[in-house]
């Protein structure tokens, strides 16, 4: 079983915790002048997406986690499974819905995605930071709100829903920040 | 600053620079109005430190190819050499290196000011390590409590009792931070775990805080207290989230200091880390006479980042070890 000493501490590291794969955030010494040095770390629990704080005593070793991220592209979706495929080696692999989680709503098919693989099974979807949807519904009307500040609910073809500025029309394609949830611009089609 | 640097430039702007050099012209002038004497001991030795905790770098020289060199992590052993020869007292501005110590507060080199003051106690050495901080930091006057006080006051436990170490062990063990909490059976890195974790950032905020008295079993190279064998008389100084510095009633029995380092050596065996050679010049010395002293080491470059506001020990080092 690989393992990591405090000393490789860094910032990306991917260790076991809790019977979790996870990601150190942050790692800081902690040495009195007398005593006990500690390393303090930051982690995400990369399955249930958890911040903690966890501390080690220094010089002792901790589970290395098999995780890696690889990029692959959104095919479709059986309901039960989405599914994958890297468009190198055309392998295609199925995310169950924990893994996909609400990343549903920004899935594009031919999208390359962000898969985080633990022990080679999908654990986590990330979508690109951009992607482009049509408009499905939104308000038609609200014409001499000149204003244009609130803005209006619009639901896209995946189900998300985003505000839009009141000009944007149902039938067009807009780009969304994933991040965030937020319209970026208009699409020409 | 994580990684290696390729850059020449130095850490400090030729500002910092000057500021930093005004800063130990203080504390000279400071020892010189009160009688203490400037010295300097050297940075090879030919035995280490014996603390479980702390590592000696080593390197040999060419004239004696066989014999290993201890790069001195603290002066404290030549220092009380020269008590012993009727030095009076003394304070040294000091390099000094610890091996695997890199971090935010951590510098492999660094600047440590340390004194000693013969015929003085833990608390007029307190008095005097307080008056240098609102001089140099124009810090507030310090507040002061014992280790069981602030265990006491801020986790409701009693650290010098076995029920308050067994309640001590539950209590972290429900925080949660670390599967081996519950499998940990050394009560000092239960303790330190607490104070470095839970009690440390709620003290010394407004100014700076001495925390005295500390557990017997952390007396490191400071006298147990006559009265309340449970305590030794060492104290440490928190100030703004750093430990600032470590000060003594010093141990002056070489039968005593003989017995801490067999101890030291123990827990180095027990920790899985090589033993260390005991000082044997340092037990001659002992043994010859140190006159009654408390003595005191400060993080010069910590007391630096305090001043400036500094968020790394890189921002206060002409070249820090990113740098060197």
């Amino acid at each position: 079983m690989a393992s990591y000493s405090t000393s490789e501490f860094k910032g990306g590291l991917k260790i076991m915790q809790d019977g979790e794969p996870c990601s150190i955030l942050e790692n800081e010494m902690v040495k009195p002048g007398k005593g006990q040095a500690f390393n303090r770390v930051k982690i995400r629990k990369l399955i249930s997406g958890k911040v903690v704080e966890k501390t080690f005593k220094s010089g002792e070793s901790v589970e290395a986690a098999d995780v890696q991220e690889i990029e692959l592209a959104y095919l479709y979706s059986d309901g039960e499974f989405w599914h994958f495929m890297n468009n190198e080696t055309f392998e295609q692999i199925g995310a169950d819905s924990a893994a996909v989680g609400d990343t549903t709503k920004w899935l594009v098919e031919q999208d390359v995605c962000t898969v985080t693989l633990w022990d080679g099974k999908p654990i986590n979807v990330n979508p690109p930071n951009f992607v482009e949807l049509e408009i499905v519904e939104t308000d038609p009307g609200l014409k001499g709100d000149t204003q244009g500040t609130g803005g209006k609910p619009a639901t896209l073809t995946t189900g998300a829903v985003v505000r839009v500025p009141l000009f944007v029309q149902t039938g067009e394609v807009i780009k969304v920040d994933t991040r965030n949830g937020e319209y970026v611009s208009r699409v020409q089609k | 600053m994580q990684q290696s640097s390729d850059s020449w430039q130095p850490g400090l702007s030729p500002q910092r620079l000057r500021e930093r050099a005004q800063c130990m012209a203080t504390i000279r002038e400071f020892f010189a109005q009160r009688g203490v004497l400037e010295v300097d001991t050297p940075i090879l030795a030919s035995a280490g430190v014996t603390d479980p905790h702390l590592s000696n770098a080593t390197t040999t020289l060419s004239w004696q190819t066989d014999k290993q060199w201890y790069l001195q992590t603290s002066p404290e052993y030549a220092m009380k050499r020269l008590l012993a020869a009727g030095s009076g007292c003394i304070y040294q501005i000091a390099k000094v290196i610890r091996d695997d110590e890199v971090g935010r507060f951590h510098n492999p080199e660094f600047s440590m000011l340390e004194w000693y003051r013969v015929g003085f106690d833990e608390h007029q050495l307190m008095d005097e390590v307080d008056l240098l901080l609102q001089t140099l930091l124009q810090a507030e006057p310090a507040q002061r409590y014992t280790y069981q006080q602030v265990f006491k006051r801020y986790l409701n436990i009693d650290p010098l009792t076995d029920q308050g170490l067994n309640e001590l062990k539950a209590w972290l063990v429900a925080q949660n931070i670390g599967d081996w909490v519950s499998q940990e059976n050394d009560n000092d890195v239960l303790l330190h775990l607490a104070m470095s974790h839970y009690i440390e950032p709620l003290i010394g905020k407004a100014s700076p805080c001495f925390i005295y008295n500390f557990p017997a079993s952390q007396a490191a190279l400071a006298q147990l207290d006559t009265d309340d064998s449970r305590v030794a008389r060492r104290f440490e100084v928190y100030y703004q989230g750093i430990e600032l510095a470590n000060g003594f009633y010093e141990l002056t029995d070489a039968q005593v200091q003989a017995a801490r380092f067999a101890e030291d050596n123990q827990q180095r065996q027990t920790m899985g880390r090589p033993q260390a050679a005991t000082d044997k010049k340092l037990l001659a010395a002992l043994a010859a006479g140190v006159p009654d002293c408390a003595g005191v080491a400060l993080g010069l470059d910590r007391l630096l980042m305090l001043k400036w506001g500094a968020q790394h020990i890189d921002e206060v080092q002409s070249f820090s070890i990113h740098r060197a």
